[in-house]
């Protein structure tokens, strides 16, 4: 039964997909603005549902229960690290939108081009963003499989299936099949997370389940894990839960969603209901100590297969069919996303830049789907080839190198007072910093064993005082240092800044600005025109 | 036009204690006082949302943009 409904739904979203493409047909799809952004049209309800399956994917769903279920507290992270994104994204993703409206922008690393005139460090934003973004793809995939090995699909068939139609439709289709997928996932979601209140309700409730898990996590060896924060672990744990607030403004699927509003008050008010989203994740969380409870134990060690499990052994078999629906569509969805993106950064920061500055619009939506493809399959093999484990090892890194990023997308939005030298070499001086933390990190075992001798989790210790700081921050801040060191010392020596082609009111400015106008070098092929009081002609895309 | 401005930005204020609450481990790190079976931890939190989704309202009608404001 569970299986009839799971495939069934799963057919019908796929199906879903490549009718997207005759969704608000535009006039030209073959156009980057129109494959990669959705024409920048998306209205209110849209957007929502985009930003929800975007931010919030499988692995989300399956990783943070899965989390709770392992360590308890300390798995939370990801609830007041959502939330803290809201204000931020309130102020900040606002800003982004109107800066990418008025220059035809549509990835991170060509903010960074335009705001501190470099080409060589928008390429570098965008290759960062590109081997970040990768493995992110790839643990989305590890979700989906984790569900189809609870259904009892076994194999690599019904993966490479799933993988092949979604890269099909979104090939076809771009934003446009992952925006109508992600109303339909919503839909399905909400169903879970109410049979799940619902099934909790009926059973003992949440002051059992955490009297239980409490007295689980008592006998167990580990010191970290429990209902609350180990005194040393709240240094690790603000640590990981900023961390990961800030990466959220560097991942290039993470702008690609709010970019295809329609305009600024679409984006102010999305970001303004988009706790709602935080408190469904701190719900699925929750789940993870029922799950406990209840005596759910993974399949074959996979901790991914919490939930799953759970929703097999405690849901009647229609209603866990449908919830492996919504689990398998929310990881096709981001892996969507996310291969668009890694796309759009290629095409519009390495492509155009150094391999054919006079691409045409049409010939960059054809490199963009291509390159789609590129990501999505190749995601697949590394966790087809590779171990599992492997993917989740790159996914930790892409976590941290994501941040090294920071200096240049995110404070570039603020303030464009760093040199771009600085830039280029405090982003690096991250990375490799990043990866030398990261190498050191051992995983100890039960009975102080070493299960892994290298890249064994993202926090690292500080001295000998038991408390961990996560290294993406400790990495952004030794990049901040030689950024600003360096940069103060440029200044010093008189050597000019790049141009920034950015003016102030870029980042305030709306769909109806007349004053709308793009960058020459980084237009979708119109052609030059003046710019500056001459060029106030109202903008020929703006609804 | 200059002190309207000003008193937008007062409003953005509004944002700091969302982003701050939830960081603040020391003061909610504890189980009691529990509602619902939650511990504090969990419902704090949980409450952290709550406050974000209103503030962040009140801040955007507060600063809603008149377009056409910059003519």
């Amino acid at each position: 039964m569970a299986v009839t409904v799971f495939l069934t739904l799963l057919g019908a979203m796929l199906l879903l997909g490549f009718a997207a493409a005759r969704w608000r047909r535009p006039d030209d799809i073959h156009s980057l603005e129109e494959w990669g952004v959705g024409g920048r049209a998306f209205g209110n309800w849209v957007s929502w549902f985009l930003l929800g399956g975007t931010m919030y994917s499988a692995y989300t769903f399956v990783a943070v229960p899965a989390l709770t279920y392992g360590v308890g507290a300390i798995g939370f992270f990801a609830v007041p690290f959502a939330i803290i994104t809201t204000p931020l994204a309130f102020i900040f993703t606002a800003r982004i939108w109107s800066v990418a409206h008025r220059h035809g922008l549509l990835t991170p690393g060509e903010f960074a081009r335009a705001r501190f005139g470099s080409t060589s460090l928008g390429a570098l934003v965008a290759l960062t963003g590109i081997i970040a973004t990768m493995p992110y793809v790839a643990v989305q995939l590890l979700a989906l499989k984790a569900v189809f090995s609870t259904v009892g699909v076994s194999g690599e068939w019904p993966l490479l299936i799933a993988v092949a139609m979604v890269s099909l439709s979104t090939f076809r289709s771009g934003l446009r099949a992952p925006a109508l997928l992600s109303i339909a996932k919503d839909i399905l979601l909400a169903w879970v997370v109410l049979s799940a209140l619902l099934v909790v309700t009926m059973s003992s409730g949440w002051g059992e389940i955490f009297r239980k898990a409490g007295g689980y996590f008592a006998t167990t060896p580990s010191p970290n894990d429990g209902l609350i924060l180990n005194p040393t672990g709240q240094l690790g744990f603000v640590t990981l839960v900023l961390g990961s607030a800030l990466s959220v403004f560097a991942y290039p699927h993470a702008v690609t969603g709010m970019l295809s509003a329609k305009d600024r008050s679409t984006v102010r008010r999305n970001i303004a209901a988009s706790p709602i989203y935080c408190l469904v994740l701190g719900l699925m969380a929750l789940l993870g100590f029922f799950a406990l409870t209840e005596g759910i134990r993974p399949l074959d060690g996979d901790l991914n297969t919490v939930m799953p499990q759970m929703f097999q052994k405690l849901f009647p078999g229609w209603s866990a069919g449908i919830a492996y629906a919504a689990l398998g569509v929310a990881a096709l969805i981001p892996a969507a996303v996310m291969s668009i993106s890694a796309a759009n950064a290629f095409t519009r920061s390495i492509y155009r830049t150094y391999l054919r500055p006079a691409a045409t619009p049409p010939e960059e939506a054809r490199v963009s789907r291509w390159a789609s493809l590129v990501v999505k399959f190749g995601a697949l093999a590394v966790i087809l080839v590779m171990q599992p484990s492997y993917a989740v090892d790159l996914q930790l890194i892409g976590g941290v190198i994501i941040l090294q990023t920071i200096p240049a997308v995110f404070i570039g939005l603020a303030t464009g007072w760093f040199d771009w030298r600085a830039l280029v070499a405090g982003l690096v001086t991250g990375l490799v910093t990043s990866l030398a933390l990261l190498w050191d990190i051992q995983q100890i075992g039960a009975g102080g064993v070493v299960v892994k001798a290298h890249f064994g989790g993202s926090s690292m210790p500080v001295g000998d005082t038991g408390m961990t700081v996560y290294v993406g921050v400790v990495a952004l801040a030794v990049n901040l240092l030689v950024t600003t060191v360096l940069t103060l010392l440029l200044r010093l020596l008189r050597i000019p800044p790049g141009r920034d082609r950015t003016t102030p009111a870029d980042y305030v400015a709306d769909a109806d600005d007349p004053m709308i106008k793009r960058l020459d070098e980084i237009l979708d092929g119109l052609p030059a025109r003046p710019v500056g009081a001459h060029a106030r002609t109202a903008g020929s895309r703006s609804p | 036009m200059a002190r309207r401005a000003r008193a937008n930005r007062i409003w953005y204020l509004l944002l700091v204690p969302p982003a701050v609450a939830p960081l603040l481990t020391p003061l909610y790190n504890r189980i009691e006082p529990t509602v619902w079976g939650l511990p504090f931890f969990y419902w704090y939190q949980l409450m952290c949302a709550v406050l974000a989704m209103v503030l962040i309202t009140v801040v955007h009608m507060a600063t809603r943009e008149r377009r056409h404001e910059w003519q």
